[in-house]
């Protein structure tokens, strides 16, 4: 009696392996899919299993359109002000090429490189990359020595000169800190685009697409795949999360 | 010279105004001391009871709250228990909106009758966002990807 | 003034000394008001941008940061090279270096965004980078130093004199090299990315440090009513001449690998031609001011006898300003010049891209750079005054004279 139980859990114990081994090997490539394809769960950390860019496409950035700009300002906080001691996180260039008189319109920001001058040179490990590519400052070992500033190639990032008021919930801003380009982290966290590439979406440009370059399915794999793209500064190899297209 | 010979009168002279001008210092300091500083009114915050037991929070927030921070800020993992932004949901006070606008805001008042500074609210909002509660559910879809 | 025999220096001179102390409390004052008027309103209140990041303050920091290493270079040449009328010296050099890199990290800390992260600064170190390595090499510099400070004054610990001097000499080394490279470790900018950067540090560092030295030294002879016998000051004004002479040939270097190596050209004749401030800065300040005057001055063999400026001490003030200039045209002006992003494009936006940036600096920052040198003089004065610097020459070998006013 007890050994024709036991034997019968063993054959469903054995069935059940069997079954679970075939369900397995059918569905694990569609988890492990599923896994990076989806966004986190809010107590699981990034990883390198992602990697966020953006790829900028020049010929459809409207010269005189700001609306990326105003779109950071809004989302996080910024007053918007141009003077020399306020911050920009993005930042619209004109390009003219000095031997053709061609000009072009892009915007300009954090690069969130894969190697960093900032990350190398804060002498507190301030700035930071997160494994998932977002370079970000933690301001809460920001000393304010600007040292970040002085090698950043891109000059992507401000000092807050003076203290600041109703600063966004989810974007801690202040006084004595330096900042830059989040990717709107914040959103990124929740699965949303950043607040600049909706604004371009928005218009109808569709110049900045933004997504894993992990991930080979993403819309910006792909058209980083089909057409051509570069760095700015390519020459430094810091292997930009930005790239462009078109110039 | 005679201003040599002065010298050790004036090191006197100064050694007694120095011990003056430090006893007077203390004394007004030490005033609130003398007088008995009342604990602290807090309002009430939102809802029934705080994340944690009430105890374990007053004692340990600053840990709880340094820990959270450097995995939000470098792992970026957002849970909302032991956020600072849920904090300020439910304790900014209903007169001024805000944790740390006025003395008898949630986090100055009881920060000040504990003499610890605070640097939160350099970079912190003060108040809840607008769109708070965030209703909507966050969807497990991919930013951008497809 | 009245003839005082001192047998110790602690004795005399009283009112004058605590005159001094008057001075350099007050630029440190002008320090301090600045710092928590900044601490309170912010950098907002500074000529300081997002363009121009380190100004004034910076230019000061470094300097003395640099002439700091440099000053110790005479007790070097004392204890590792065994010079006897150097040896003499060390222990005013040490001390010196010591006053000097306490000033420039103090105007670097005072004008931080957030100061009062220092503990952060001091106990989080990204090995990565630069800056982290020298906040090592400044704790160690005043380690080491100090004790190397207390192996000269301890009879006891005479021996050791040279092992630690050897040391000291080698972490100065290390010490200028890394403050050096915190520019030539900028890859991005056109000023500052050369690996001339350290060596060039190192040997401006000789001629800014001895010229302090030699300030001093003449300083607190004068004050004491004595006189430094000629030949030694003829050895050290020798010794100036060649540290900056080497100085003049590694700018010379440096422009020319820029021109040539590098073909930073616009970069070039930005500095050299059409840089407005800097150019001037350059050729009146760094070359004219702070290398060919002071060549002149120490090459002239005036003959003995009393002058009205010693011209060991003219030319190495020549020196000291003709480095600020340096320190000037180095920093504010690498950082004037904008950023290329597209080479071979015109560029600009919102943000001042493409243009040369301008720069004003304000009076915090004034104050913030004089209280450095507050911070230095005020460490000296009192050191000068509490121990025994003045350079104890034997008799048998220099004539040392009561001067006669």
């Amino acid at each position: 009696m007890s050994d024709s139980v036991n034997s019968k859990q063993e054959d469903r114990r054995d069935f059940l392996k069997a079954g679970g081994l075939v369900a397995g090997i059918t569905l694990a490539p569609g988890l492990l899919f599923y896994g990076v394809a989806q966004s986190r769960a809010p107590e699981e950390g990034v990883s390198s299993r992602q990697r966020w860019g953006m790829l900028i496409d020049t010929t459809k950035c409207a010269d005189g359109c700001n609306d990326c700009v105003t779109a950071c300002n809004t989302e996080n906080g910024l007053s918007g002000k141009t003077g020399p001691q306020d911050s920009q996180w993005i930042r619209k260039l004109n390009v003219k090429d000095l031997h053709t008189g061609y000009v072009q319109s892009l915007p300009m920001m954090c690069q969130h490189c894969e190697n960093p001058p900032c990350v190398d040179v804060c002498p507190t490990g301030a700035s930071t990359k997160r494994a998932d590519g977002i370079v970000l400052v933690d301001r809460h070992a920001c000393i304010g020595c600007r040292y970040c500033m002085m090698a950043c190639p891109y000059k992507a990032r401000s000092f807050v000169h003076e203290p600041l008021h109703d600063q966004k919930p989810d974007v801690p801003r202040g006084k004595g800190c330096v900042e830059s380009c989040t990717f709107c982290v914040q959103r990124v966290d929740k699965g949303e685009q950043p607040a600049c590439v909706e604004a371009c979406d928005a218009k109808g440009h569709k110049a900045m697409v933004f997504g894993d370059l992990k991930d080979p399915q993403s819309a910006i794999s792909r058209a980083l795949k089909s057409t051509d793209s570069v760095e700015v500064r390519a020459d430094l190899a810091l292997g930009t999360g930005v790239r462009y297209q078109g110039i | 010279m005679a201003i040599m010979a002065n010298l050790p009168v004036l090191g006197k002279w100064f050694r007694i105004f120095a011990c003056l001008g430090a006893m007077a210092f203390t004394a007004i300091a030490s005033t609130q001391a003398v007088a008995g500083v009342d604990l602290p009114k807090l309002e009430h915050g939102k809802g029934d009871q705080c994340v944690d037991d009430v105890a374990f929070i007053r004692r340990h927030h600053p840990d709880l709250l340094k820990h959270h921070r450097d995995e939000t800020v470098r792992l970026g993992i957002r849970t909302t228990k032991y956020s600072l932004k849920k904090c300020v949901e439910c304790h900014a006070g209903s007169k001024t909106g805000s944790v740390a606008s006025s003395e008898e805001d949630f986090c100055v008042a009881c920060h000040r009758y504990a003499g610890a500074k605070l640097d939160c609210w350099d970079c912190h909002a003060t108040k809840p966002g607008k769109q708070v509660p965030d209703a909507k559910p966050v969807l497990p879809q991919h930013g951008g990807s497809k | 003034m009245a003839h005082e025999v001192c047998v110790n220096q602690g004795e005399c001179r009283t009112v004058e000394f605590f005159a001094l102390l008057g001075l350099g409390g007050l630029l440190i004052l002008g320090a301090m008001y600045a710092f928590f008027t900044l601490e309170h309103h912010g950098h907002i209140l500074t000529g300081m941008n997002n363009q121009i990041v380190w100004g004034l303050p910076h230019v000061v920091a470094v300097f003395l940061i640099v002439a700091a290493s440099g000053a110790l270079n005479v007790a070097s040449i004392g204890s590792v090279f065994g010079k006897d009328v150097y040896k003499r010296r060390a222990p005013l050099s040490g001390m010196l270096a010591l006053a000097l890199l306490s000033g420039g990290l103090g105007v670097l800390v005072l004008d931080l965004g957030r100061p009062d992260r220092l503990i952060v600064a001091m106990t989080r170190y990204n090995f990565h980078s630069i800056f982290a390595l020298n906040m090592i090499f400044y704790n160690g510099f005043f380690a080491i130093v100090g004790l190397y400070l207390v192996t000269l004054m301890e009879r006891k610990l005479k021996y050791w004199t040279r092992p630690v001097g050897f040391l000291a000499f080698f972490w100065r080394l290390g010490l200028t090299t890394a403050t050096g490279s915190i520019f030539g470790f900028i890859v991005a900018r056109a000023g500052y990315n050369s690996a001339l950067m350290a060596p060039m540090f190192i040997i401006m560092s000789f001629a800014y440090g001895l010229a302090i030295f030699m300030v001093v030294q003449a300083s607190m002879y004068s004050w004491n009513g004595l006189t430094l016998d000629l030949a030694i000051r003829r050895r050290m004004k020798k010794l100036l001449a060649v540290f900056v002479g080497a100085s003049l040939y590694f700018t010379v270097v440096f422009h020319l690998t820029n021109l040539y190596f590098a073909k930073q050209w616009d970069y070039e004749q930005f500095i050299l031609l059409d840089g407005g401030i800097f150019t001037l800065l350059f050729w009146v300040g760094q070359v004219f001011i702070g290398a060919v005057l002071p060549l002149s001055l120490l090459f002239i063999n005036r003959s003995q006898g009393e002058h009205l400026v010693s011209f060991s001490v003219l030319a190495p003030l020549f020196v000291v300003v003709g480095g600020l200039c340096q320190m000037y045209v180095t920093i504010v002006g690498g950082q004037a010049f904008p950023l290329t992003l597209f080479p071979g494009h015109e560029v600009h936006s919102s943000f001042y891209d493409g243009v040369v940036h301008a720069y004003h600096p304000g009076i915090y920052e004034w104050l913030l750079g004089l209280g450095g040198v507050g911070i230095t003089f005020t460490l000296t004065v009192v050191a000068v005054r509490v121990f025994k610097f003045l350079p104890q020459d034997d008799f048998k070998t220099v004539l040392m004279r009561r001067s006669t006013d």
